[in-house]
This record gives C-alpha cells, structure tokens and sequence, in this order.
C-alpha cells in the first residue's frame, strides 16, 4: 500500500546563473567596488582601489543601502551598465 | 480539493525516511502530510486554501495557506494553530522583518514568535513554568512550522542562504506566550496599540535565552541594576544601540516591581544601559563618528530596543535575556500582527 502526501514544497528551483567568464586582464576595463555596507569594507576597497588605480584601472565605487538585505535591483543594473567586472567587499 | 501536487511514497518506503530523504525535514521527524491531516489541518482557518499569504524569502516563491497548512501538519501542529502561523508567517516575510537576512545571516538568530491575547488560552499554550523549554506541543511545533514553511517553501536551507556560523536553537523553533493574568504591566500587544480582546504575534530576529540570576535584591532599584549589568552583556559589552533584546520577567522577579509601570522599569534600567563612548570599538555597529563627538555615553538599547514581557514559573528568582540581531530599518524589525481566524 502506499502512501499519499502533498508536497510541502515551492515546487520551484531557483534560476542558477553562471557568472559571466572572468576577464584575461583588467588592461582597459572598469572595475565596479560594491561596498555591502559593513564595518570597514571602506577601508578594504580604499586599499583595493588604490592599488588598481596605480595601474591604470578605471574603478566606480557602490554601496548596498544595508548589509542585511540583497542588492536592490536598480543598483545591480546600474553596476551590470557601467562595469566590466565587481568586486564585492564583505569586511568586518 | 487541492492545488498542491501530491506525491505517492513506494509500498516499501518508511514515510518518515522518505521525507528525510527529500529533504523536508530540519533534522528531526516529520508527521507525514497525507490528504486527510491537510484537510483537517485547513479547518483550523476560515481562509480560502488557494489564497497567497506571502511571497517567501529567500526563493520569493508564492505560498498559499494550503502551503502552509502541509508544512504545520509535518511539524506537528494542530488545526487550532494554524491561524498564529499563517500569521507568524506574513510577519515574517515582510520587508520590515525581512526573513532574507535573518536566515542567510552568519549570527546566531531565528524568528522568535510572542504570542498575546485570548488566543493563547484557547489553544493551550504555555506562558507559565519552563515557558522558554519543552512540552507544550503549541509552543514546540508553531515556531517549527514557521521555519519549515521557510526552509521547503522558501528554500532556506543550512550550508546554502544560511550561513549561520554557529547557529542556535531559535532556528529550530522558538515560540512562547506571555502570561498575562499574572502581570503587573500591561501586556506586551497592549503597549503596542492592540485590544486586550485582539490575539497578536510578535516577531523578533534572536538568539537562544540566557538566564540572569539575581536572587538576592530587595528592592526594585538594586534588581533593576542586575537586570541591566546582564543587559549590558548582549552582543558585546562596549556595543551600543546594536542589538534589540527581549528581557522576560519571571513572576519573582516581578513581584519586586508591585506598583511599577513598566515604563518605570524601562527607565530605571536605562539609567544603568550607558555605554562610554570611550570604551566604545571605532566601528562599532550604530556609531557614527557624529554621535561620539557630541555624545559622551550612548544608551545601549535605541528606543523601542528593549522589548519587556512578563512569563515563566512562580518560583524562582530569574528573569531571561533575548539578545537580537541588527535592529531597525537596516536589519530586523521586529513587528506585532492580529492573527485573522
């Protein structure tokens, strides 16, 4: 006899996206600096920055609105648009 | 009857390992959710099965109260619960709570739900002796279905959005009731605007409790100043307006507060909750470089950050702190709701 339960489920798998390939050199490119908004993620990218700027990396700078939610879409595009490759600083 | 799919387990399959098998369970039994219990689980609502209760982080999938109900029949739940979790659970998918970051967060918290009101009574919930611990089968099995709701509807799994460095007990459930009758402060939904007659949850992102010790104060003052020497502890001793925390005042301890208000309490602790700005860390969560050229102390707690409620036994002379996560807009707020029938 077997036995017939409903599923507990969403029943849904989430979309996977592969990040995109990494770039073979970052000569030319812009590289986003995503800030997730915790303590001392500033100072991690300033060093980051500084170091790519001297040699000759063109770099944006974002910040999450707070560390605790997601990146709100709009900021997401507006990295997506403007950038070649992110980096994202988690500090503490 | 039903929109949810259902699945059939082989003739030769134990129904409790194939739902360990496919990943339902938080790590303890579940109650298999056949046909019969879900129907019967749907009694316990006037809501319409099919209707959407809310979009359930961290998947943002849609989760109908027929959802819900499979999930509290596997936690164990009765039909009379189901209306404080359809409840607990639009609490905690709101953007205020914000569930995402309580789940995926590497802290030691969970979605702790207060339950107030004539509700408590009538589905026998405990608020009385081991009020925060085991046997009361409402206490146990709302909380889990809250998160059980979170990891199969939502997706919330440990190792995966979860990244909670050690975890705490409040992730597997953690659901109380205040006792009311006993208290000599207004009730916890009362403070918030809510009828002594509405039945309410309230969620707070938090850890497991600790128990504060002081069984030697007379008077309210020199209690009120061991309440906030354990208080000051949360988090971090030199953390200011961080961490919201939950203090639950065991009967004892509030018989020492006869003729207090509960604001009278809130301020007397606050007069010992000053942290030094001196001994505060640089980056210290909640301080701006502003607030420590103007300010010599901070209050520990920001305003509305210490939550007061009045459980537990008749004897015994402790009171129980609840330290909480990144408090307010930018993390977790915690929120009161009226449980719908």
């Amino acid at each position: 006899m077997t036995l017939e339960v409903l599923d507990p489920t969403g029943g849904e798998a989430p979309a996977m996206r592969q990040p995109l390939p990494r770039p073979a050199s970052l000569k030319g490119k812009t590289v986003g600096l995503l800030d997730i908004s915790k303590p001392r993620g500033d100072v991690f990218l300033n060093h980051l920055e500084e170091q790519l700027n001297d040699q000759g990396i063109r770099t944006i700078r974002f910040a999450k609105p707070t560390f605790t939610k997601p990146a709100p879409v709009d900021l997401r595009q507006e990295i997506a648009s403007q950038c070649d490759a992110v980096i994202e600083a988690l500090a503490d | 009857m039903t929109q949810t799919p259902t699945i059939h387990f082989g003739a030769a399959e134990d129904p409790i390992e194939a739902m360990f098998d496919r990943g339902w369970s938080d790590g303890l039994p579940l109650v298999p959710p056949t046909p019969e219990r879900v129907s019967q689980m749907l009694a316990g609502t006037e809501r319409s099965p099919d209707e959407v209760v809310a979009t359930v982080a961290p998947d943002l999938v849609e989760c109908t109260v027929e959802k819900v109900a499979v999930n509290a029949v596997m936690a164990g739940c009765r039909p009379e619960y189901l209306p404080v979790v359809l409840t607990a659970v639009e609490a905690a998918c709101t953007d205020e709570f914000n569930i995402h970051g309580v789940l995926a967060t590497t802290m030691s918290v969970g979605p702790i739900i207060i339950v107030n009101g004539p509700i408590r009574k009538r589905i026998g919930m405990n608020s009385g002796g081991n009020v925060l611990g085991q046997g009361n089968r409402a206490n146990m099995t709302i909380g889990r279905a809250l998160q059980l709701v979170i990891r199969n509807v939502g997706g919330g799994r440990p190792g995966e959005v979860d990244q909670a460095t050690l975890g705490s007990p409040s992730k597997l459930s953690f659901c109380f009731a205040e006792d009311e009758e006993g208290s000599p402060w207004e009730s916890l939904s009362q403070e918030r605007g809510f009828s002594a007659d509405a039945s309410t949850v309230t969620l707070f992102a938090g850890e497991g409790p600790r128990v504060i010790v002081d069984q030697l104060s007379r008077k309210p003052e020199s209690l009120a100043k061991s309440l906030a020497a354990c208080l000051m502890t949360t988090g971090h001793p030199k953390m200011a307006l961080a961490f919201d925390t939950i203090l639950v005042v065991s009967p004892e301890h509030a018989a020492r507060y006869t003729g207090w208000s509960k604001q009278q309490l809130r301020e007397e602790l606050q007069k010992h909750l000053m942290v030094d700005v001196g001994r505060l860390p640089s980056t210290a969560i909640g301080i701006t470089t502003e607030d420590k050229a103007e300010t010599k102390q901070l209050p520990k707690f920001r305003k509305d950050g210490l939550i007061i409620v009045h459980a537990g036994g008749t004897a015994g002379l402790f009171s129980s702190a609840i330290c909480g996560w990144a408090s307010g807009p930018s993390g977790s707020q915690h929120i009161t709701r009226e449980i719908k029938s």
